[in-house]
C-alpha cells in the first residue's frame, strides 16, 4: 500500500514536471514578454536598456534554462512576483485560491446531497413516472449553460426577490472571523454554488441511476433477499454499496472539473476566485501568476485521480495494491 | 408416509414482457414431505429456477405468481406480503443458487454476509453470531473457519464459496431448504464433495430439501423422489428408483433412455430429437406433442391433467407408457 502510494506519487511528479515544461514553453511562444511591455509604455527607452533588462530578466537565455532557472527558485519557495499586481504571487493567488476551493467545494457536496437520493430513487421507480421526472431533471441539469443558469437565479433570488446579494465574495469590511462574518459568506456563496451546482448534480443523478440499476440486477441482490433481510438493508447495503464502486471515481475527477469550471460562475458572480485571476493572468503575460495557477490546476486533477484509486482500493475489497 | 412439508398445486407464473404475456410456468404441482429430498430435473429453460423464486418471493421484475398455490405447514406463501416473506426466508425456507461466484456479495466479508441474516432474525449480540457464523464455516468443511470468515468472496475457491453459501443458507436452521443447481458451476471432483457435505448435512438435520439440477446422476444419487417438468409444467413425479426402471411420460422415458450408464454423470441433460417450444407460443394442449412418437389428435386439444396412474406416481399424458 505505501509503496503503491509513493510510486503513484513519483509518477505525479514526473508527470507533473513534463506537464510544466510544456506549458512553460508554450507560454515563451506567446508574443511580447515583459520587456516588450515596459517598451510600449516608456517610448523614451533605448535598446541598450532593453538588452540590460532582458539579461536582468534572463530572458536572453533559452527556454529550458529559462525553465531550470523557475523550477529552482519555485523549489526554494519563491512562486515570483506578479507583473500585473506587483506583489508576490503567493498574496494575490492564496486568497483567491481559497475562495475557489470552498466554492467548488460546497457545490460538490450540495450536488452529492442532491443527486444520490435523486439517482438511487430514479432507479428504484425504474420506467415509471418519477424516473422520468428526475431523469428530464437531470438532462436539464446536465444541458442548460451556467452562465444561463447564473443570470436566471440572479434576476429571481436577488432583483426579484432580493434574498441575497447579485454578485461579490463578500460584503466590504465584514470581520471573516465572527459569526456574521461567516454567515455574510454564506449568502454570497448561495447563488454561485448553486448555479455551478446544475451541472454536476445531473450528471451525478445520471451515474448513480445506472449504477444504482447495474448494482441490483446482480445474483448477490437476490441472495441478499432470500436471507430476508429488510428492503432497506437490501438496497443500502448490498444495493448501493455496491453502486458506489464506479461512483468514487467519477466524482473525484468531478471535482477537479468543478474547479475549473467554476471560471464562469465566477465570472458571472464577479466572485473573487481562481478562474477569473488565471483568465486575466494569461491575457496580461502576467507570467508567473499563469504559470503557478496552472500547476494547482494540473496537481488536482492528477492528486484527485490518485485520491479517486485510493479510495476505491479502500471501496473494493477485490483491489489490491501491488 | 409422513405428511405433507409443502404442498404445490398448479402453480402458475407470468412474465408481463413488453413482447407479451409470457407464462413461465403454467400448472407446476408437487408435494415433499418432511425430511425427504425431492429432486427436480428439466432442460434449461423449462421453469426449474422460476419455480423456487415464486415460492421464496423472489421473482424478477415484470414476473408475477398468477395461480395456484402453495402451502408450506398449511400456510400459502404466495399470499404473503413482503413484509411477512422476510419473517419466512432464511428462517422457514432458504437457498442455494448456482453460481457461487455471483451469488455472494463481493464487497462483504464470508463472516458479514452470515451475521448479517442472524442479526435480521434473532438477538444474538455481534460475538455470539460471530461464534455461531464460525461454528457454521466449520461444520460445512471450510477449514481455518476464523480466517475464512473475515475473508471476502474473492479470496475463496468456487468450491469454498459453494461451502459459505451452504453454511449461510443453513445458518438459521430452516426447515426447507431449495437447492438451485448448487454443483452445475463446480468442476467435476468438487462437484461430488459438495454433494456429498449436502447428503450427510441433510441426514444429519434431518432437512426437507428441493434440489434442482440438469443432471440425472446427480438426481439419481441424492433424492428420493423425482419430478420432471417440460415447458413450465410438471412432467412426471415419482419416487427416484421407479421414475428410472418404469418412466410412463414419453419425455422422461426419452431422457433415461439416452443416458449412457445408468449412475454416471452427464453435465446436461442428453438431447431429445426437436425443440422445446418456446413459452410465448405453447402450442394447444400437451406442449411435447411435436416432439413426441406417441402423439394423436387429442393431444392438440387439451392439457394432459398431471393424474395419479398408481400410488404415488403422477403422469401428465394422455398415452403414459406401459408401467414395468
Ligand atoms: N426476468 C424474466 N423475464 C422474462 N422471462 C423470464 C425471466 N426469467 C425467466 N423467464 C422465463 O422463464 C423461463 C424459465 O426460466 P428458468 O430460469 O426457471 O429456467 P430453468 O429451468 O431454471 O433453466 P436453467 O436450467 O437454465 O437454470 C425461461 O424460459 C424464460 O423464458
Ligand atoms: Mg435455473
Amino acid at each position: 500500500m505505501m509503496s503503491f502510494i509513493l510510486r503513484r506519487l513519483i509518477q505525479t511528479l514526473i508527470v507533473i514536471g513534463a506537464l510544466s515544461f510544456f506549458c512553460f514553453y508554450l507560454m515563451s511562444l506567446m508574443p511580447g514578454d515583459p520587456v516588450d511591455m515596459m517598451i510600449s509604455s516608456n517610448p523614451n527607452m533605448t535598446s541598450e536598456d532593453v538588452s540590460r533588462l532582458r539579461e536582468l530578466y534572463g530572458l536572453d537565455q533559452p527556454v529550458y534554462k529559462r525553465y531550470l532557472n523557475w523550477v529552482s527558485t519555485l523549489a526554494q519557495g519563491d512562486l515570483g512576483y506578479s507583473r500585473t499586481y506587483r506583489v508576490p504571487v503567493t498574496e494575490i493567488l492564496g486568497p483567491r485560491l481559497w475562495n475557489t476551493f470552498i466554492l467548488s467545494g460546497l457545490s460538490l457536496i450540495f450536488s452529492l446531497l442532491v443527486a444520490i437520493p435523486l439517482g438511487v430513487f430514479a432507479a428504484l421507480n425504474q420506467g415509471k413516472k418519477l424516473d422520468y421526472f428526475i431523469n428530464f431533471f437531470a438532462f436539464a441539469g446536465i444541458s442548460l449553460p451556467s452562465f444561463w443558469l447564473a443570470i436566471v437565479l440572479i434576476l429571481i433570488f436577488a432583483v426579484q426577490i432580493p434574498l441575497f446579494p447579485a454578485s461579490g465574495t463578500m460584503s466590504v469590511g465584514t470581520d471573516m472571523t465572527s459569526f456574521e462574518g461567516f454567515f455574510d459568506r454564506i449568502k454570497y456563496l448561495i447563488l454561485p454554488t448553486l448555479s455551478l451546482s446544475f451541472m454536476s448534480i445531473g450528471s451525478f443523478v445520471r451515474f448513480t441511476r445506472s449504477s444504482m440499476l447495474e448494482a441490483m440486477r446482480n445474483d448477490y441482490i437476490r441472495t441478499a433477499r432470500a436471507k430476508g433481510l429488510s428492503r432497506s438493508r437490501v438496497l443500502i447495503v448490498h444495493g448501493f454499496r455496491n453502486a458506489l464502486l464506479p461512483l468514487i471515481t467519477v466524482v473525484a475527477l468531478s471535482f477537479s472539473s468543478l474547479f475549473s469550471g467554476a471560471v464562469i460562475t465566477e465570472t458571472v458572480f464577479a466572485y473573487q476566485g481562481v478562474g477569473q485571476l488565471v483568465l486575466a493572468s494569461i491575457q496580461s503575460n502576467d507570467f508567473n501568476v499563469a504559470m503557478v495557477s496552472f500547476m494547482i490546476s494540473v496537481s488536482m486533477v492528477l492528486t484527485m485521480n490518485l485520491v479517486a484509486d485510493l479510495l476505491y482500493g479502500v471501496a473494493d475489497p477485490r483491489i489490491t495494491y501491488v | 408416509m409422513s405428511e405433507p412439508l409443502l404442498q404445490v398445486e398448479g402453480l402458475e407464473t407470468t412474465f408481463f414482457t413488453k413482447a407479451g404475456a409470457l407464462k413461465a410456468l403454467d400448472g407446476v404441482s408437487y408435494t415433499i414431505h418432511r425430511g425427504e429430498v425431492l429432486g427436480i430435473v428439466g432442460e434449461s429453460g423449462c421453469g426449474k429456477s422460476v419455480t423456487s423464486y415464486s415460492l421464496m418471493g423472489l421473482l424478477d421484475h415484470p414476473g408475477k405468481v398468477t395461480g395456484g398455490r402453495a402451502l408450506l405447514n398449511g400456510v400459502d406463501l404466495l399470499s404473503l406480503t413482503e413484509e411477512e416473506y422476510q419473517k419466512v426466508r432464511a428462517k422457514k425456507i432458504a437457498m442455494i443458487f448456482q453460481e457461487p461466484m455471483t451469488a455472494l456479495n463481493p464487497v462483504l466479508t464470508i463472516g458479514q454476509q452470515i451475521d448479517e441474516q442472524l442479526f435480521q432474525h434473532t438477538d444474538l449480540t455481534p460475538a455470539q453470531a460471530r461464534k455461531h457464523s464460525i461454528e457454521m464455516l466449520a461444520k460445512v468443511g471450510i477449514p481455518s473457519p476464523e480466517e475464512r470468515y473475515s475473508n471476502y468472496p474473492h479470496q475463496l475457491s468456487g468450491g469454498m464459496r459453494q461451502r459459505a453459501m451452504i453454511a449461510m443458507a443453513l445458518a438459521l436452521g430452516p426447515e426447507f431448504l431449495i437447492a438451485d443447481e448448487p454443483t452445475t458451476a463446480l468442476d467435476v471432483t468438487i462437484q461430488a464433495q459438495i454433494l456429498e457435505l449436502f447428503q450427510s448435512l441433510q441426514k444429519e438435520m434431518g432437512m426437507t430439501v428441493q434440489f434442482i439440477t440438469h443432471d440425472l446422476g446427480v438426481i439419481s444419487e441424492i433424492s428420493d423422489r423425482v419430478m420432471v417438468m417440460y415447458a413450465g409444467r410438471s412432467a412426471e413425479l415419482a419416487p427416484t428408483e421407479e421414475l428410472f426402471r418404469s418412466p410412463r411420460h414419453p419425455y422422461t422415458a426419452s431422457l433415461v433412455r439416452s443416458i449412457p450408464v445408468l449412475g454416471q454423470r452427464v453435465d446436461r441433460l442428453p438431447t431429445i430429437e426437436g425443440v422445446v417450444p418456446s413459452l410465448m407460443e405453447r402450442p394447444d394442449g400437451c406442449a411435447f406433442q411435436n416432439r413426441c412418437p406417441y402423439q394423436t389428435a387429442e393431444c392438440a386439444q387439451a392439457v394432459p391433467p398431471f393424474t395419479e396412474l398408481s400410488p404415488g406416481h403422477f403422469v401428465a399424458c394422455f398415452h403414459p407408457l406401459e408401467a414395468k
